[in-house]
């Protein structure tokens, strides 16, 4: 990914330098085929297994994260949703609720075995109101957490179950996930 | 945004983005739990000086659903009957910590008035002849859903029928519509129009035969009997005959025509055919709507609070 590519406006403002690139496109690929598997593996089949990807960043992730099970098991269908946990977040003033980026839960997710999927795995709290958003829709048997990147710096006790990349960063660096790869930077 | 007075505090894309909004809460509305956390130790006030049925449980819904605390004060039992004035009294319930006032009045500006007295967010649930923000707002998203115009309403064709006069919905509606592209016509007996409408970004008429089945909405406005004291009709019956819905207007309506209504609906007036046989009746979605634009009001004033850093 080149320098002037991914120097673009973030939403909070400022400008976004990338100083290194973690992951590359191949790399993602291989990380959502090795997750794939491991979310079979480790639930011993697919029987009641629901993708859901937080708004916005974990949406796409959870899309190539179904088409990679649909190729590793053709036979089973499993629901691939989207969830936005806006309005159950304590941070309101810090992420505005983006428009467009509405809940879509495809199935009944009372016994059923959720994996959330994000991209970036930081200090916990979106992860947090998505357990407590995903209440709304049911009680699941169990919910497990499926993320690109742990980067640390965690601020409540939530580990993730199945890690793309586990990323040693410092606190005020910022780091960026999409299909094209995996970004470090800082802002300016 | 700090307050909602009037439709004008919004421009077109300032209403727009509330829609957006209120797409999220037509969403949390659909959930099996319909409620978050999201205005959690907000308190609102409903004070409604008018009669509601409709606007103020939509209110007191929204802020429950957003787990806001609700408290609404009935002025037919409250310490105003002894005389306290309307500033005691809002300085009264401010003192017991209040993050919005949502204000129904019969005199016109009582919102902006009560807004110098206070630091909560005030929301105008209808003043007088004035303004009704949120039914605007719900209208806008009632025709955006059920017509599929999420980036606006340029080139659509919307009547406005019957007492314009006493109408705040029409006021604010008028203002919204035009805001977004739409092309308004008012239809009303001249006694039943402002005394002026020089500014009003609309076309007026008295023919609604000539308009029936021509316009993508069909918007009508109920008979205010309570505001009406002086003999502006001759008769609610002749009424009926030049500007209700009858049954031979509603069967030259198009499919698509949607009709709407803010209620409480005066039937065999206004409109003399059952709404719900109308293929393009969307009153009662008007009114979930309702609920879901009023949580985005609520969310908006209330839910963007200061950056943690």
């Amino acid at each position: 990914m080149s320098q002037t590519n991914a120097a673009s406006a973030p939403p909070d403002g400022g400008v976004f330098h990338v100083r290194s690139t973690v992951l590359s496109a191949d790399d993602i690929r291989r990380a959502i085929t090795r997750i794939a598997h491991e979310i079979i593996e480790h639930n011993r089949g697919l029987d009641g297994v629901v993708i859901v990807g937080l708004q916005r960043g974990g949406t796409w992730i959870a899309n190539r994260l179904g088409e990679a099970i649909a190729t590793i098991e053709p036979l089973a269908n499993v629901p691939v949703g989207s969830l936005d946990a806006s309005f159950h977040r304590d941070d309101f003033g810090l992420r505005p609720v983006v428009p467009g980026s509405v809940s879509d839960i495809p199935a009944h997710l009372d016994g059923a075995t959720v994996v959330l999927v994000d991209d970036v795995l930081f200090t916990g709290r979106t992860v947090r109101a998505a357990l407590e958003a995903l209440n709304d829709y049911g009680r699941p048997r169990s919910v497990q957490l499926a993320v690109i990147v742990d980067r640390g710096h965690r601020e409540l006790p939530i580990r993730p179950d199945y890690v793309g990349k586990n990323l040693p960063t410092r606190r005020d660096e910022d780091v960026r996930v999409s299909p094209e790869g995996v970004v470090i930077g800082d802002h300016s | 945004m700090k307050h909602l007075r009037s439709i004008e505090e919004l421009d077109a894309a300032g209403i727009l983005s509330l829609l957006e909004l209120t797409d999220h809460m037509v969403e949390i509305n659909a959930r099996p739990i319909p409620k978050v956390p999201a205005l959690r130790g907000k308190n609102v006030v409903n004070i409604f000086f008018e009669d509601s049925t409709r606007t103020r449980l939509s209110f007191e819904t929204a802020a429950k659903r957003l787990s806001a605390d609700v408290m609404t004060f009935s002025v037919g039992t409250s310490s105003v009957n002894k005389g306290e004035s309307l500033r005691d009294t809002i300085e009264t319930v401010q003192a017991m910590g209040v993050d919005a006032f949502v204000i129904r009045h019969k005199s016109s500006g009582v919102p902006w008035q009560i807004s110098n007295w206070t630091d909560a967010s005030v929301i105008n649930a209808g003043d007088g002849w004035h303004q009704h923000p949120t039914q605007a707002l719900l209208d806008c998203y009632t025709i955006r859903q059920a017509l599929g115009r999420k980036g606006g309403f340029e080139g659509l064709r919307i009547a406005i029928v019957g007492d314009i006069k006493h109408s705040r919905v029409a006021r604010s509606d008028v203002q919204a519509f035009a805001a977004l592209g739409a092309h308004v016509t008012l239809v009303a007996p001249p006694t039943l129009l402002p005394p002026s409408i020089a500014g009003w970004p609309v076309e007026t008429s008295q023919d609604l035969d000539s308009l029936v089945g021509k316009v993508d909405v069909l918007y009508l406005l109920r008979m205010q009997r309570e505001r009406m004291s002086e003999a502006l009709i001759p008769s609610l019956r002749e009424y009926t005959d030049r500007f209700g819905l009858t049954a031979d207007r509603a069967r030259r309506l198009g499919d698509s025509t949607l009709v709407m209504h803010p209620g409480p609906m005066n039937r065999g007036v206004e409109i003399a055919v059952d709404p719900s046989e109308l293929p393009g009746n969307v009153i009662i979605q008007q009114v979930a709507n309702g609920v879901a634009v009023r949580m985005a009001v609520l969310f908006q004033l209330l839910g963007q609070g200061d950056s943690l850093a």
